[in-house]
């Protein structure tokens, strides 16, 4: 603080240096906390919830008591089987789209390329006492298709692709045309593998989107063989239901359990997926 | 955008049939976005001016009856109220927050990829676990927050059942969660800014404010718009919290517009209104979505 007025910047003074790391570590530590305590409740006997006693015995109970007392395996295959089918069909639609936007060339390109970004703003859940009437009509309704059919045509995985797809030189389109490659054909052999980790961005961040929604899996299921792990959670953790808090944590961790491993493992493609994803 | 619009034709000899393979390959995009995007928003606004179906009634032509009636009903009023409070506050808090943790993550402090780890990680956890978790914390004279706070000598607060501090513990929860998303967009930001210009303010013996001040911050500012406008659209969007955390609760006073919406068309199943609710909702996406288009637009100009 008493240094030369001109002091460069890399000559910070060492005290509050250590002071600033040790603010930088508290807000991490402020961050993880909220989890770190979630992990605590789950993995000891109920009496532990509010104590902390580093000689608690560790314990799976609460896990296995939370895995009994509702039909989780069900609820997880129903996300499993979700996230299957719209990934599958978001990766076919917005290839396809995408790839009419990005080479093709018609009239009202432009317009139909607005109308599709419409949607970025506009999200299904919004829209969720329409499309219920939609899903009514289409007999739909408590079925796993319509969870994911709204989000099936994604705006971002076509704006995404579009961009990606307006990359690839033309040099290799040309090369696959001489070579007698149709158009489906070279999309298939030159664009989409170059798009791959754009592929693999757009794939991890549906697949939290989806793993992780709530709202309209909520209004549109109402069965056991129907459910997404988020709304089985729900149901089975209502206040009303009575249920220990540390089964409760248990049951919350165990859902949430697939893609926190995930991205332990994998934590620099999740960020960078994200990173990709976001910038447009 | 237009670039691609005007590049001359591609498909060569086969350029008449484009046209026909353009539309084919756009058929299931188009036809699933019309049925549940641009169908339904119109169909709500349709309905929005009739009145709800019954079985022995059919709706009927109301005009903006629901809309007036809104302005008397408490609880959308109240809902409209809480949304914005929790937008304007959620929304700066979780940007500041961002760029200061992108500054941390981004700077050679030891641990660095322990606390990206730390602020990256409620991003990844569903919205409905955060909230089972919390909603302990809250939970009064057991829970975290009031253990904590009993230390200090203030005791036994109940924070979700009181009208005056609800909204502000759904608002701390939507800040944790979300202050670590928008941290990758500043962090992917600062890494494009040249390390020149970093060599030459300590030259010239600028400050690490003054700097942030002067350059970072305002080279940061496209990030700060994208982020600021998705941020909102998300105020809007996410009521996971309020259904698992209050219902809306005590006296309306954490209701926020599209629970209000859930509510009004799945528990009462008053479906004019809800249609003529979301309308309010389409509205402000509307807005919005014309902030973003003008704002993005004065942005290209800018690089």
């Amino acid at each position: 603080m008493n240094g030369p007025a001109s002091r460069p910047v890399s000559g910070v003074p060492v005290v509050p240096a250590i002071v600033e790391t040790l603010g930088c570590w508290l807000l991490g530590l402020l961050w993880i906390l909220p989890l770190a305590y979630a992990v605590w409740t789950a993995f000891h006997p109920a009496e532990f919830e509010v104590r902390f006693d580093l000689a608690a015995p560790l314990t799976l109970a609460n896990f296995v008591t939370a895995w009994k007392s509702a039909p989780f395996a069900r609820y997880f295959l129903n996300t499993f089987l979700l996230i299957t089918i719209t990934l599958c069909s978001q990766f076919v639609i917005c290839t396809l789209a995408g790839y009419a936007f990005a080479r093709l060339q018609f009239r009202g390109k432009t317009f139909a390329f607005y109308i599709v970004l419409m949607q970025l703003m506009i999200m299904p859940e919004i829209l969720m006492v329409e499309n219920y009437r939609t899903m009514n009509a289409l007999g739909l309704v408590d079925t796993v298709v319509a969870v994911g059919l709204p989000y099936m045509a994604s705006a971002f995985g076509i704006f995404l692709l579009r961009q990606t797809f307006l990359t690839v030189p033309r040099e290799l389109d040309d090369a696959a045309r001489v070579e007698g490659a149709g158009p489906l054909q070279t999309l298939w052999r030159v664009y989409v593998p170059i798009a791959r980790p754009v592929y693999i961005a757009y794939g991890l961040v549906s697949v939290s989107y989806h793993w992780n929604n709530l709202l309209w899996p909520l209004v549109i299921t109402n069965s056991v063989t129907t459910r997404p792990i988020t709304v089985g959670l729900q149901v089975f953790a209502s206040p009303d239901q009575g249920v220990q808090w540390s089964v409760i944590t248990a049951a919350t961790l165990m859902t949430s359990a697939p893609l926190l491993i995930g991205f332990l493992l994998f934590q620099r493609q999740f960020v960078q997926s994200f990173m990709r994803a976001g910038i447009r | 955008m237009h670039a691609a619009v005007s590049n001359p034709a591609v498909a060569g000899p086969a350029g008449s049939r484009t046209p026909v393979l353009a539309w084919l390959l756009l058929a299931p995009a188009v036809v699933l976005l019309a049925a549940f995007t641009h169908v339904p928003a119109l169909m709500t606004l349709v309905n929005s001016l009739y009145s709800t179906p019954a079985a022995n009634r059919p709706a009927r032509f109301i005009g903006s009856d629901q809309f007036r009636d809104m302005l008397s009903d408490p609880v959308f009023m109240s809902a409209l109220k809480n949304n914005a409070v929790y937008a304007l506050g959620t929304v700066p808090a979780s940007i500041a927050l961002a760029i200061l943790m992108a500054l941390i993550v981004n700077s050679s402090i030891r641990g660095r990829t322990w606390l990206r780890m730390s602020f990256f990680l409620p991003t990844v956890l569903p919205m409905i676990a955060v909230a089972n978790i919390w909603l302990f914390f809250y939970t009064p004279s057991y829970g975290l927050v009031d253990q904590i706070l009993g230390i200090f000598g203030v005791h036994g607060r109940n924070w979700l059942g009181n009208p005056d501090t609800v909204l502000a513990c759904l608002m701390a929860l939507a800040i944790w969660k979300e202050a670590g998303f928008f941290m990758i967009f500043y962090l992917a930001a600062l890494q494009q800014i040249s390390p020149n210009l970093k060599e030459a303010a300590a030259i010239e013996g600028a400050g690490r404010f003054y700097f942030f001040r002067r350059v970072t911050f305002p080279l940061l500012m496209p990030t700060t718009l994208f982020v600021l406008i998705n941020a909102l659209i998300n105020a809007f969007r996410v009521v996971d919290h309020v259904i698992v955390m209050t219902k809306g609760g005590p006296d309306n006073a954490s209701a926020l517009l599209l629970y209000y919406v859930y509510n009004v068309g799945f528990k009462y199943w008053d479906t004019g209104y809800a249609a003529a609710l979301t309308v309010v909702l389409l509205a402000i996406m509307g807005i919005l979505a014309f902030a973003q288009f003008t704002i993005f637009d004065r942005k290209v100009h800018y690089q």
